[in-house]
C-alpha cells in the first residue's frame, strides 16, 4: 500500500469502444463510444465507497479497469501500488471480485472444496487459510451448507460463499458489482452486516456497485455518482442528499380524520390520507421545531414522525439533472 | 509482498489439483462418464475398421500396407488425443467470453489458458487414446522394424512434437475467436481435419493439400515425415531427408505463432471487453 494512504487512484481516465452500427443494406458505419470519459477519482485505504449510476453510465467498465480486465484507452489507473494493465497476475493476488451474476466457485463440488482450491490458486499459507476460513465460516453462518454441492446452494448461501471465496487470500481490495442483487431481505441484510465489520476489522477497501440503494444508505461512506461516463456526484451520503433534497417531511396523525390540510408557514401539506398529513419543508426557510409546534397549536396529535427524503428520490433527482 | 514465483513443481501440483478437481466433479455423474469414455473408444475404433476395411479392396495404400497405415494412424492419433485430452478444451473460451466467465478467469492470479485447460479437463475423452495407443501398439508388433536407439528417440519425438503442433493449431485457432466467435468451425478443419490427414499416407492427397499440411498447419510433421524414417520409406514428395528430423523444429514454430495469436487475441479482449 502506499504511503500517503490512497490505494486506488484514476487520473483522467477514459474508455472507448468501437461498435459498428448498420448503415444501409451492407455498409457498417464505425461508432466510437465513450463508455468512461475523463473520470478522476481516488479511494483511501479503509474506504467503503458506493459507485452507482444508471445502467450503462460506466459503472462496470470501471471495475473492470480497476481489476486490470480492461485496459483503459487512456488515463492513468494505479491500484494497491501497482498498474493493473501491466501487472493483471500480481494485483489479482492484492483483490478480491465478487460479480453479483458470476460464481468463482466450483459448481459441482461441496462448497468447502472451492475453498481449498482457492488456497492452492493464491497459495495461501495453510495456517492463515485455516484461521481466515474458520472467521468467515462463523460471521457468515455457513456451517450447515459446507458440504453441499454449489449447485444445490441457495441464492443467499451461494452469495456468502462468493463473499467468502473472494477474501480467503486477504486482499487489499474487494470489488462488489451487485452483490445483493435477487436476494430476499434477511439475506441482504446479513451482505451488508458481513461488509461492514470486514472493512472494520480487517481494514478492507470496499467498492461497490449497486442498484439498491439501500445497500449504500446503509453501508457506504462515501457516495460516487457515475453518469454518461463522466463522475457527477462524490462526497458522503448525508452531504450529497442535502444538496439535492433539502427537504424533510413531517408526518402527523390527527384525531380528527377529517380535518381539513392544516396551514402551517413555510411548510405544504403534501398528501392526506384520512387523520395522516404529511407536510414538507425546506430545510433552509424553517426548522421541524417550527413546523411541530405550529401543527400543535392547530389540532390534537396523536402521533408524529419527521422523514429524510428517501435516497431513491435523490438519486432520481441527479440523474435527471445529468441528462 | 509477492509470492515467488512457482516452480515447475508447484504448476504440476496445481495442474494436479485443478484438473483434479474437474474430474471430481464429472464423477459425481458416473454412469454419464463411463458411457462416454465407452462410446468414444468404440467410435475411434469403428474409425480404424474404416481402414481395415478398405484394405480388403486394395492390398496397398498409396504404395503403404496396413501395418504401415496403422502406424501412421497410431502416432498421429496418440499425439492428437493427448492434445485432446490436456488442451483442446481451451476451445471452450468463445463460451465463457459470451458468458462473461472470462472476466472471473482474467481476476485470479493464473494465466487464462491453464485455468481453461485445467477447469474443463476431460479424463472422459481418454478412451481415444487408449484406442490410438492400442493401434501403435499392434502396427509396431506387426511390422518389422529394426529398433535403433535413434528410432527410438524418432517416434518419442513425434509423439511430443505432434502433441505441441496439435495443442498450437487448437490454440492459434481458438484465440481467432476473440475476434470472431463463428471462426470456431474453421478451427475445427484445421484440427480435426489435420488429425484425420494424418491418419493416411501424404501421397494419398491432392499436390496442395501435401503443401498445405508440410509448410501451413504443419501437421505432416506429426506422423508422416518420422514414419518415412522409421520404416525406410521414400518421400513422395521428394523433399530433402533432414526434413524427417524437423518435427521438434516444426513444433517449436507453431508453438511460437499460437502463443502469439493468444496474447494478442488476450490483448484484443482487455480492449473491447468482448
Amino acid at each position: 500500500m502506499s504511503g500517503d494512504g490512497i490505494i486506488i487512484e484514476l487520473g483522467d481516465v477514459s474508455k472507448e469502444f468501437v461498435v459498428y452500427r448498420r448503415a444501409g443494406r451492407l455498409r457498417r458505419e464505425r461508432v466510437v463510444m465513450r463508455a468512461v470519459d475523463h473520470v478522476s477519482l481516488t479511494v483511501g485505504a479503509g474506504e467503503l465507497v458506493g459507485y452507482i449510476g444508471p445502467n450503462g453510465a460506466g459503472k462496470s467498465t470501471t471495475i473492470k479497469m480497476l481489476t486490470g480486465i480492461l485496459v483503459p484507452s487512456s488515463g492513468l489507473v494505479r491500484v494497491a501500488g501497482v498498474d493493473p494493465q501491466r501487472r493483471r497476475v500480481e494485483l489479482a493476488q492484492r483483490i478480491g471480485v465478487v460479480f453479483g451474476q458470476r460464481s468463482q466457485l466450483w459448481w459441482d463440488l461441496p462448497l468447502i472444496d472451492s475453498f481449498d482450491l482457492l488456497r492452492h490458486v493464491y497459495r495461501v499459507p495453510a495456517a492463515r487459510h485455516a484461521s481466515n476460513l474458520a472467521d468467515f465460516v462463523s460471521l457468515l453462518e455457513m456451517a450447515p451448507f459446507l458440504d453441499t454441492p454449489v449447485r444445490s446452494l441457495s441464492l443467499g448461501q451461494r452469495m456468502r460463499g462468493e463473499l467468502c471465496a473472494a477474501l480467503l487470500h486477504d486482499p487489499a481490495i474487494l470489488y462488489l458489482d451487485e452483490p445483493t442483487i435477487g436476494l430476499d431481505v434477511v439475506s441482504k441484510a446479513r451482505v451488508r452486516e458481513f461488509l461492514a465489520s470486514i472493512n472494520a476489522s480487517r481494514g478492507v477497501t470496499i467498492v461497490l456497485t449497486t442498484h439498491d440503494l439501500a445497500d449504500v444508505e446503509r453501508l457506504c461512506s462515501r457516495l460516487v455518482v457515475i453518469d454518461h461516463g463522466r463522475v457527477i456526484e462524490d462526497g458522503t451520503v448525508a452531504s450529497i442528499r442535502s444538496r439535492y433534497a433539502g427537504w424533510r417531511t413531517v408526518v402527523v396523525d390527527l384525531e380528527d380524520a377529517s380535518a381539513p390540510p392544516l396551514v402551517v408557514p413555510g411548510a405544504t401539506v403534501e398528501r392526506v390520507d384520512g387523520p395522516r398529513q404529511w407536510l414538507r419543508f425546506a430545510r433552509d426557510s424553517t426548522t421541524a421545531a417550527a413546523v411541530v409546534s405550529s401543527v400543535v397549536a392547530q389540532a390534537r396529535v396523536l402521533d408524529l414522525s419527521i422523514e429524510d427524503p428517501d435516497i431513491d428520490d435523490v438519486v432520481t433527482r441527479i440523474y435527471t439533472r445529468s441528462s | 509482498m509477492l509470492p515467488r514465483r512457482r516452480t515447475v513443481r508447484e504448476w504440476l501440483h496445481l495442474y494436479l489439483v485443478l484438473a483434479g478437481a474437474r474430474v471430481r466433479a464429472d464423477w459425481q455423474y458416473r454412469t454419464s462418464f463411463v458411457l462416454f469414455t465407452i462410446t468414444q473408444f468404440a467410435i475411434t475404433f469403428l474409425d480404424f475398421l474404416l481402414i481395415v476395411v478398405l484394405f480388403n479392396r486394395v492390398s496397398r495404400l498409396a504404395g503403404w500396407s496396413l501395418a504401415e497405415v496403422a502406424f501412421l494412424y497410431g502416432l498421429s492419433g496418440v499425439a492428437f488425443f493427448v492434445a485432446d485430452v490436456f488442451v483442446s478444451q481451451v476451445e471452450r473460451v468463445s463460451v465463457y467470453v459470451r458468458s462473461g466467465r472470462f472476466d472471473s478467469l482474467l481476476v485470479r492470479p493464473l494465466g487464462p489458458l491453464f485455468q481453461l485447460a485445467t477447469d474443463d479437463f476431460a479424463l472422459r475423452r481418454a478412451g481415444k487414446l487408449v484406442q490410438a495407443c492400442l493401434v501403435l501398439g499392434v502396427a509396431i508388433a506387426a511390422l518389422d522394424i529394426e529398433w535403433t536407439l535413434l528410432r527410438v528417440a524418432v517416434v518419442a519425438m513425434a509423439i511430443v512434437a505432434g502433441t505441441v503442433i496439435f495443442s498450437a493449431v487448437w490454440i492459434g485457432g481458438v484465440a481467432l475467436t476473440f475476434w470472431a466467435v463463428e471462426a470456431q468451425e474453421v478451427v475445427n478443419s484445421f484440427t480435426y481435419g489435420g488429425n484425420y490427414a494424418t491418419q493416411y499416407p501424404l501421397g494419398v492427397f491432392a499436390a496442395w493439400v501435401r503443401h498445405m499440411l508440410t509448410f501451413v498447419v504443419p501437421a505432416a510433421f506429426v506422423s508422416y515425415y518420422p514414419a518415412l524414417y522409421v520404416l525406410g520409406r521414400d518421400d513422395t514428395l521428394g523433399l530433402p531427408q533432414s526434413v524427417r528430423f524437423l518435427s521438434p523444429v516444426a513444433a517449436l514454430a507453431s508453438a511460437m505463432v499460437a502463443r502469439w495469436l493468444w496474447s494478442a487475441g488476450i490483448r484484443h479482449y482487455r480492449s473491447t471487453g468482448s
